[in-house]
């Protein structure tokens, strides 16, 4: 993946003195690790391999407080998927703090965050846990060496016989406490080499931890984007073209003005702003403002139509994603078994709706959002306004969801923010309402994939064709690089690397790359939302075909796949596979690899009045070294919960260019009373740590309809799921 | 759904010759209330009136008669479930127009018949229709005069011809509706003939 | 107009139709009730008016004139009421965003059942989306917030 322009912004002094501010009554005094950092010893990587990393500043991970307080901060942002808890765990595997005394900040916007396996500073990608497993553990290691050695110089002993437990180094009968030892620690030189603990030695690293952010979070305090509130601040709405690539043409201010609380109505290259006092001022004004638009070049889209084109192209040969063996030979020997699958537009439609703050100042701007991609968002605004990167601090709050929305190739709504802010003086808040959020683009690509197989005279699959016909998501954006011969990975993970494709010995992946001027993104789970379905579905199909039971088809098609296999049968075992289901219910299954963790469901259901009801998921989750299992179980409810919205509900569709749904009224998601059981069982593993908080999603859609398929015979292809 | 025999229709009859509230005619054939029924029947099984008079539990919402979203039951009294009683999004007036489509109407006391008074409206073929609206037992222990108040004056009736933004109000005007009560109470309140249910759609 | 929220008395002047909601985050600065879809379809914007639970985001503040709002700030002074107890031990929030109106539909819910079923905890708490998929855990969060109640 390429950066986007990389200008490495460094973190501001000013904003590292912001942050040194009396907390609790005492001092706190931030460590110093100084430069030049020395090279370090990784425990679990194999050395030589590569160049060593350098250690990390220890000063911009972690601050320990004369009142013992020990603040973590997040290079990642927080956003449901529990990493405010899973990263301090991993700094206090090797710091031996007091937990109780632990605080969680998000990191400001600088070099020094960017992620250890993507060069800018993001969370996305389930990889915020398993990335940084080696670096916040070296942060809690770095520390303890230096407040020991803090200890051992007051005390004139020698380190090594020191000890440290819950926040006090140890030696003999003398303790000190780390808040005590804080400001002398930050005096020694860092350390050349730290050895961190073997996984057997971990005390805290797989132990089911309950969340820091919970105080907060259950009494209001808090705070999100939408929350943010500064002297003087007004709020912002957009009024946004109903079609995308739309321009606006002209437009009349004076209905808008006229609203009591309106104080500025002007165009910004998005559509007009409306500025006023508050939210209610500013919707109002927008409802009231006549606008004519350009509708541009888009305004004949039709899904209906387009799904169509889709499926037409799905029957020619497209680019190639993965091949092995002779495909088309092996299906011209045999009648092959031929499906089509769909899937719609999806919006992410998080429970806090897109904002951003802006304030302007003397020296730059400082944003408040809540995003997944500050080094994005950064540069973005820094050219809108002629800064560099550095001069735009972003202030990360809480996340009230992102599921991929908030990291957006092009900020669009920061950059919306940024474009309004402009036209002001004040400090200025821009809300998009949910309207704006289902209308507004950046979706899960509307997909077809036309699947064709054959299997030998045993029943086995001997021939697997997947042509995929759908947007590429990075095209266009900083990130076209990832594009290789034609390919965007994201439109065809999950299906190009399946294991279960891979194994047939006459494979083929196509791809058919459209562009209807939809804008698209990464939606939990990216490729594999779609792939997922279209692959399990398949391979169901091709299991009752071939007369066998569906786990048997799937163990001996997984011979190869130990890993996927175990997952699988421990999913099936859980469920009861092989007993009878409950009077009235069917079950199916479903496994799938995304994001380094394997997943696999049994999902439970019936059918009622025509509509599809689950009641139970049995879930088996392969993530290696699991850091947080109550966190990874949290994770797999939520990708089960996630997906079954779109499996039941999700669908947008356009007409005439216009998006139809607008609200939760007609983008329908799960509620509590659909909520099946969920049962996750965590595969006692010690792989390479795998991703959590998507790989939960891409299996329940097919593991649903295969249930439907066992209890009703009807095979339904297309998401949402009707049925007959 | 149960039919209803005629010694109820004949009593809600009787009931009705007896209570006739003054200064109607008591001499309007029968044949005119019977067609002023047509009229009631098409204002009771519109949307905006039976999508809460059900069988079940579970009120309906919108033209197309949907199951109402939220998991919504009637609750004890009728005025939903403990916890979450219709009174958390329904208000005693309709939202302001600023509101915009798609939000919650309101109007005072907005609930569904008890669960003792269902006063089931959907699906009922006429003659049905007619005797449950009749039966005490099942309109609340309401006499034809009361009944006659009830959709003359009580605000949650009257909602349905002031419905808010984006919702149909009931096809027939309000006064033509009254007019037609008391044109059928005044032909004795007769029902008609047993036959077929209008609509399948009983949840 | 006079707003009592949270035992508090104050007098705002703002337009007769502005909701609840943007009265308590934009003009009282009370942010905890939170919007999410401004049409009473997702619950996020829930308070407690004279102990029932009301969508802010479609009652005008003008209609709560002389009433008690209690919003998630006021349910208890030191986040400890029962509910807001058995959601720490049962670990429900994860983006946390539709969190204060669950939790105070589950207040109302124990104020109106003591002792709700499954299917109770369904009838009450389906108003309320959560994105995230909390849904398991509320469920067991207001079974275990009955039991702190009892004692």
């Amino acid at each position: 993946m390429t950066p986007p322009q990389d200008s490495q912004p460094e973190l501001s002094r000013r904003s590292f003195l912001k942050r040194s501010a009396v907390v609790g009554g005492s001092l706190v005094v931030g460590f110093f690790v100084p430069a030049p950092l020395r090279r370090f010893a990784f425990a679990q990587e194999p050395p030589g391999a590569a160049a060593a990393p350098a250690l990390p500043p220890v000063n911009a991970f972690l601050r320990i407080g004369g009142d013992e307080s020990v603040t973590v901060l997040l290079a990642h942002s927080e956003m449901g998927q529990g990493i405010w808890t899973t990263l301090p765990m991993m700094v206090n595997e090797e710091l031996d703090a007091d937990w109780s005394r632990f605080r969680v900040e998000h990191a400001p916007a600088a070099t020094v965050y960017h992620s250890p396996v993507f060069p800018i500073q993001m969370t996305g990608g389930s990889t915020s846990t398993w990335s940084e497993l080696d670096r916040y553990r070296q942060v809690g290691a770095v520390a303890r060496t230096l407040l020991v050695a803090a200890a051992a110089a007051q005390w004139g002993v020698a380190p090594a016989d020191c000890r440290t437990e819950k926040g006090w180094v140890l030696h003999g009968d003398r303790k000190a406490s780390y808040g005590s030892l804080a400001a002398a620690a930050a005096q020694l030189p860092a350390p050349d080499h730290v050895e961190l603990k073997a996984p057997e030695n971990w005390q805290v690293i797989g132990k089911p931890t309950r969340r820091l952010d919970t105080p907060e979070k259950i009494t209001g305090r808090a705070q999100f984007g939408l929350d943010v509130q500064l002297p003087g601040m007004l709020t912002a709405v957009v009024a946004h073209a109903r079609t995308f690539g739309a321009k606006v043409r002209s437009f009349d201010p004076a209905a808008a003005q006229a609203v009591p609380g309106v104080r500025k109505v002007f165009a910004v290259p998005t559509g007009v702003a409306v500025v006023a006092d508050h939210f209610w001022a500013a919707k109002k004004g927008r409802d009231a403002l006549q606008v004519e638009w350009d509708p541009g070049p888009h305004a004949g889209l039709d899904t209906a139509i387009l799904r169509e084109s889709y499926r037409a192209q799905a029957k020619s040969a497209g680019a190639k994603a993965a091949a092995g063996g002779d495909v088309e030979k092996a299906l011209s020997g045999a009648v092959p078994l031929v499906a089509e699958y769909s899937v719609p537009y999806l919006a992410h439609a998080p429970m806090e709706p897109l904002n951003c703050t802006v304030r302007r100042g003397a020296e730059g701007v400082e944003l408040w959002t809540g995003t997944q991609f500050q080094t994005v968002d950064q540069q973005r605004v820094a050219a809108i306004f002629g800064l560099k990167p550095e001069q735009v601090e972003i202030h990360t709050t809480f996340l009230g969801g992102g599921f991929g929305r908030r990291a957006n190739l092009v900020s669009d709504f920061v950059v919306e923010a940024a474009h309004v802010a402009k036209n002001l003086d004040q400090p200025v808040k821009l809300v998009w309402t949910r309207d704006d959020d289902i209308r507004g683009g950046y979706y899960r690509p509307m997909a077809v994939h036309r699947l064709e197989g054959a299997l030998d005279a045993q029943g086995a699959p001997v021939a697997w064709r997947q042509r995929i016909v759908s947007q590429s998501i990075v095209a266009g954006s900083p990130f076209a690089a990832m594009i290789k011969d034609g390919i965007d990975p994201t439109a065809v993970e999950g299906a190009s690397d399946s294991q279960y494709v891979t194994a047939i010995p006459h494979h083929r992946v196509e791809l058919h790359t459209v562009d209807p001027g939809i804008p698209v993104l990464w939606w939990r789970s990216v490729g594999s939302s779609h792939t997922a379905f279209a692959v399990e579905s398949f391979v169901d199909e091709l299991a009752h075909a071939a007369k066998r039971d569906p786990l048997e088809f799937r163990r001996a098609l997984l011979a190869k796949a130990p890993r996927m296999r175990a997952v699988l049968e421990l999913a099936a075992e859980k469920a009861g596979w092989g007993s009878a289901p409950p009077a009235g219910r069917g079950r199916g299954l479903a496994v799938h690899e995304s994001f380094g963790s394997i997943v696999a469901h049994v999902a439970e259901v019936s059918v009622d009045g025509g509509h599809v009801r689950v009641h139970r998921v049995v879930c088996a989750i392969d993530c290696g070294v699991c850091v947080n299992p109550l966190g990874v179980r949290a994770q797999m409810e939520s990708g089960v919960v996630y997906g079954l919205s779109a499996a039941l509900y999700g669908e947008l569709t356009m007409k005439e260019g216009r998006v139809v749904e607008s609200n939760f009224h007609d983008y329908r998601i799960l509620r509590l009373h659909e909520m099946p059981q969920v049962e996750v069982h965590i595969v006692s593993s010690r792989e390479k740590s795998g991703g959590a908080g998507e790989p939960g999603t891409p299996p329940i859609a097919p593991a649903v309809a295969n249930a439907v398929f066992a209890l009703t015979g009807q095979r339904l292809r297309e998401l949402p799921l009707r049925l007959a | 759904m149960k039919r209803i025999g005629n010694p109820w229709v004949l009593a809600g009859m009787l009931a009705g010759i007896v209570l006739l509230p003054k200064g109607v005619d008591s001499q309007t054939p029968r044949t005119a209330a019977l067609a002023a029924f047509d009229t009631i029947q098409t204002v009771l099984q519109h949307p905006r009136c039976q999508n809460c008079h059900i069988p079940g539990n579970a009120p309906l919402q919108l033209d197309a008669g949907l199951v109402h979203t939220q998991n919504v039951q009637r609750g004890p009294a009728g005025k939903g479930a403990p916890g979450l009683p219709c009174s958390t999004c329904h208000g005693v007036t309709n939202p302001p127009a600023s509101y915009g489509p798609n939000t919650p109407p309101g109007a005072p006391n907005w609930s569904l018949p008890s669960p003792e008074h269902k006063m089931v409206f959907i699906g009922l073929s006429k003659a049905d229709l007619c005797a449950t609206i009749k039966d005490p037992k099942r309109n609340g222990n309401r006499n034809l005069a009361a009944l006659l108040e009830h959709v003359s004056h009580d605000k949650l009736v009257l909602w349905g011809w002031d419905p808010g933004v984006g919702r149909a109000p009931v096809s027939v005007p309000h006064d033509a509706f009254v007019a037609s009560f008391k044109t059928w109470m005044a032909g004795g309140a007769p029902c008609p003939a047993g036959g077929e249910a209008k609509s399948a759609r009983l949840r | 107009m006079k707003l009592s929220v949270n035992g508090k008395e104050h007098d705002v002047s703002v337009s007769d139709d502005m909701p609840l909601l943007w009265v308590l985050r934009d003009v009282l600065g009370l942010t905890g009730t939170k919007f999410g879809c401004g049409m009473a379809q997702c619950g996020a914007c829930t308070v407690l008016v004279d102990g029932q639970p009301v969508r802010s985001c479609v009652r005008p503040a003008a209609a709560v004139e002389g009433r008690a709002v209690t919003t998630i700030e006021g349910l208890s002074l030191q986040g400890d009421h029962p509910v807001q107890r058995a959601w720490a031990e049962v670990d429900v929030v994860q983006c946390g965003y539709c969190q204060s109106g669950q939790i105070l539909a589950a207040a109302a819910l124990l104020q109106a059942k003591p002792k709700p079923s499954d299917a109770d905890v369904d009838a009450a708490l389906s108003g309320n989306l959560c994105r995230c998929g909390t849904y398991q855990r509320i469920r067991s969060a207001v079974h275990r917030a009955a039991e702190l109640m009892e004692g």
